[in-house]
């Protein structure tokens, strides 16, 4: 009886593949624990020094960092302003990718659909420095008139109050052009969930007199919430990372700042790390690869916490851990 | 209130594929017709036409006219939305709504198209519908729980409290049964001998049995083959059709010499 039940003997190509995919997995994970290893020994002679007392973090002539007194004070503005920008282009971005992602599963004609996908998918090929030019020569100029309205009439609002940019070099410019950039992951997730709704309940709403977007709100919506969610998440994990969106339509300066429409406007950690390597001394880099480190947890976090929204919610998640409550 | 269906001279088409084709026939208020016939013949395709569900289906389209009590739902203007709130539909699989509560599932059609009502009146219709599904001294202490914790059976009963809950005039059922155990038909086909008084029904059934017991009225579908139309070939009291039918195909069908 045991004896049955023991494996067969494998053959050699499901050994061998076996191997080979064992060891890509290994690969990956000794990448990942690589480039922490890296970043911790690079980050701690920068984090553990007495910023105060050391003549190249206080080097006024290269760098940021002098007029620091420790790592903490210095990555701060810089964590807020990669996760303040990455939350606006969120706000933008996510209803219009849900939109985008809607129209091609369930309104569009066939024929139109396929075309909008492959775009959308195109637009996740642009290179960012791309995104980045853009921004630069038509973002920052379309959005003034925006900007000049918000600000005289909404300005007692903090968002949009403060002295309003003459160039356009806003954080508001920076984040359309990230809310852009993050738009293809956020429509493709979202478009392949609603694509997957059973018909099931969505004949069910119609059968009922649900017109079309009723119908999306009671079937379609429902099941692809936690798809929505964990999709908005790898958006922003994307956003957070983005580098030249920032670095080269915003100026960015080490501040914390909400206000979206001004010239002083906080940093990102990866713009920051684009802007000042080359010209930073030893110690200075040690610090940007300290934030480099930041930047490195956060997405991780959100990162995790997408995937493991997914693994816990997605459609069938779902129902296996219903059946093992009741059972 | 329960209404009479017409279909004349209806074809049903997927694309260019003629599924089903040349329909008459008379549905009378207050009866339940079965409709038989081997797969693929073009019951659930022709019951869909009923309610225009089947143009739910990319390409998919009819000629002809379906009258509700004399009025042609495929007429131009006619919004298919409001031809679905007077005839609802219940599927082979019981499709309750995963995420809604039992509660929520009952009142999801009158909550559609900005329909309003108080907490009482709602309560009510609750109960009334599930009490008219035969299913709220099962649910009534946990109308919060998900329609999804339901058994096969109960949920089936809640899709019917759901499409009964909106008033319709006709409840078409596309093989209601064949997901569920005998009990559970039971309770079904008890149910539908109820709905009976006030609405028109329409069943598809592959079970004869469940045919002669719950219909008045028998409609035999049938095909030549593969690939060709599907016709109605005999329509006629279910007494009739089960005992002496006109047409040799329906004998051979019933009796269980065919398909
Ligand atoms: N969505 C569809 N697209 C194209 N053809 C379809 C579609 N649904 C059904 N058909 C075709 O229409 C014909 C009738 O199918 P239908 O489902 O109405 O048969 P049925 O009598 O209900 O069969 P069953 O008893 O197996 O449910 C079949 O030839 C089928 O292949
Ligand atoms: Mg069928």
């Amino acid at each position: 009886m045991r004896a049955a039940l023991r494996k067969p003997p494998s053959k050699a190509g499901d050994r061998v593949f076996l191997g080979l995919s064992t060891a890509s997995a290994w690969v990956i994970l000794l990448i990942l624990a690589g480039v922490l290893v890296f970043l911790l020994v690079k980050a701690a002679p920068a984090i553990a020094a007495n910023w105060a007392d050391s003549s190249q973090l206080q080097d006024r002539t290269a760098g940021n960092t002098a007029g620091w007194n420790s790592f903490w004070p210095y990555v701060g503005p810089l964590l807020f302003g990669t996760v303040w920008s990455s939350l606006i282009a969120l706000v933008m971005g996510t209803p219009v990718a849900i939109g985008i992602a809607l129209f091609i599963s369930h309104y569009s004609p066939r024929p139109l659909a396929g075309v909008l996908g492959y775009l959308v998918d195109l637009l996740a090929a642009v290179p960012s420095i791309v995104f980045g030019l853009w921004g630069v020569f038509v973002m920052r100029d379309f959005l003034k008139p925006f900007s000049t309205f918000l600000n005289s009439y909404l300005g007692w609002i903090p968002l949009f109050g403060g002295d309003l940019s003459v160039g356009g070099a806003t954080i508001l410019a920076g984040a359309v052009v990230l809310a852009v950039m993050i738009l293809p992951i956020i429509t493709a997730i979202s478009r392949e969930i609603f694509l997957q709704t059973p018909s099931l309940n969505e004949e069910a709403a119609l059968a009922l007199g649900a017109t079309k977007w009723e119908m999306i709100r009671m079937a379609v919506l429902p099941y692809a919430r936690s798809g929505i969610v964990s999709a908005t998440l790898l958006g922003l994990g994307r956003a957070l990372g983005e580098t030249m969106a920032i670095a080269i339509i915003v100026s960015p300066k080490l501040i914390y700042s909400f206000q979206l429409l001004t010239d002083n406007n906080p940093g990102t950690i990866a713009a920051n790390i684009a802007l000042q390597f080359s010209g930073s001394n030893e110690l200075q880099r040690d610090a940007l690869i300290g934030t480099g480190l930041m930047l490195f947890l956060v997405s991780f976090a959100v990162n995790f916490a997408a995937r493991w929204i997914i693994s816990q919610t997605a459609p069938g998640g779902r129902r296996r851990r219903r059946k093992a409550r009741t059972a | 209130m329960s209404k009479r269906i017409e279909a004349t001279d209806l074809n049903v088409y997927y694309g260019d594929f003629l599924a089903v084709e040349g329909v008459n026939i008379e549905i009378e208020p207050r009866t339940v017709t079965a409709f038989i016939g081997p797969s693929g013949c073009g019951k659930s395709t022709f019951l869909r036409t009923l309610n225009r569900m089947h143009e739910v289906i990319p390409g998919a389209r009819v000629t002809g006219e379906v009258l509700l009590d004399g009025d042609n739902l495929y007429a131009p203007g006619v919004d298919p939305v409001l031809v679905r709130r007077q005839v609802g539909m219940v599927f082979q699989r019981p499709n309750p709504f995963p995420t809604m509560s039992i509660r929520d599932n009952v009142l999801a059609g009158v909550k559609l198209n900005g329909g309003r009502m108080s907490k009482s009146d709602q309560d009510d219709l609750v109960e009334r519908s599930l009490r008219g599904a035969n299913l709220w001294n099962e649910v009534k202490d946990r109308l919060d729980r998900p329609g999804s914790s339901l058994s096969g059976g109960q949920q089936q009963r809640l899709c019917i409290a759901r499409a009964v809950a909106v008033q319709p005039d006709v409840i078409l059922m596309d093989e209601p049964c064949s997901a569920l155990d005998p009990i559970s038909t039971l309770a079904i086909e008890d149910l539908i001998e109820e709905l009976k008084k006030e609405y028109t029904i329409v069943i598809v059934t592959h079970n004869m049995q469940q045919a002669t017991r719950v219909s008045d009225k028998t409609a035999f579908f049938n095909i030549a083959g593969t690939g060709k139309p599907g016709h109605l070939i005999e329509y006629d009291d279910t007494s009739v059709i089960f005992s002496n039918p006109k047409v040799k195909a329906t004998e051979d069908y019933v009796s269980g010499r065919f398909g």
